[in-house]
């Protein structure tokens, strides 16, 4: 048994939902074949840095596994032979790291860093009304 | 000689990645790994962004799975 990171790709025009229906199908894989899935996370649909098989963007879902190299290799078959997976890469690694992914927590960033500039808009609104009451 | 070699003189830059709060150095922290790439996408090499050999090769590695994963660019036009 060894630990692995998995990320797949899927194409830009399936749905929210039929990605979660293919991670489940790709989970069932390695469970039946004795491993094990730590954690899955949905990266969302991001931009493709350059587009690849026609998609501008995908939609990214990053696996935590452990699992037999046979068992990833049977599922890593699978997401060759499915049409909707465009890209996927395994990489072993020693241990997983903890907590959300760096990709999640740069979410979280961006969404912080959206209310401080609503909050600077909403003191322009402060200072632009100080200014009328001056006038 | 001394004055010239005073006027050259430049402080030696350490590590980016080594001491006690470095960045983990990881594929998936795009943020972390587009400060060493150049305006057209290239890996900036060590001697300018003073990373050591071990860890530019680490580096190196990260930007090449980033780039197959779509999520940096192999080149920028």
């Amino acid at each position: 048994m060894a630990l692995y990171e998995h990320i797949f790709i899927v194409r830009q025009d399936t749905s929210h939902q039929r990605v979660e229906e293919l991670t489940k199908e790709f989970s069932e894989i390695i469970t039946k074949n004795g491993g094990e899935v730590k954690k899955t996370e949905f990266w969302g649909l991001r931009t493709l840095a350059y587009k690849i098989k026609k998609n501008k963007k995908g939609h990214y879902t990053l696996m935590n596994i452990e699992s037999s190299s046979s068992a990833l290799k049977e599922m890593e078959n699978s997401m060759l032979l499915n049409e909707d997976v465009i890209r996927s890469l395994s990489i072993k690694v020693n241990k997983f790291e903890e907590g959300p992914s760096v990709m999640m927590k740069s979410k979280d960033d961006k969404e912080v860093k959206l209310n401080l500039s609503n909050n600077g808009d909403y003191s322009n609104q402060y200072s632009n009304n100080l200014n009328n009451m001056d006038i | 000689m001394n004055n010239k070699s005073r006027n050259y003189f430049k402080r030696r830059k350490s590590c980016p990645f080594s001491g006690t709060d470095a960045p983990f150095i990881d594929y998936k922290n795009v943020r972390l790994l587009q400060k060493f790439l150049s305006e057209r996408g290239k890996i900036v090499p060590s001697r300018i962004t003073a990373v050591s050999a071990k860890k530019q090769r680490e580096l190196s590695k990260a930007v090449k799975r980033a780039r197959y994963l779509g999520l940096l660019p192999y080149v920028v036009d």
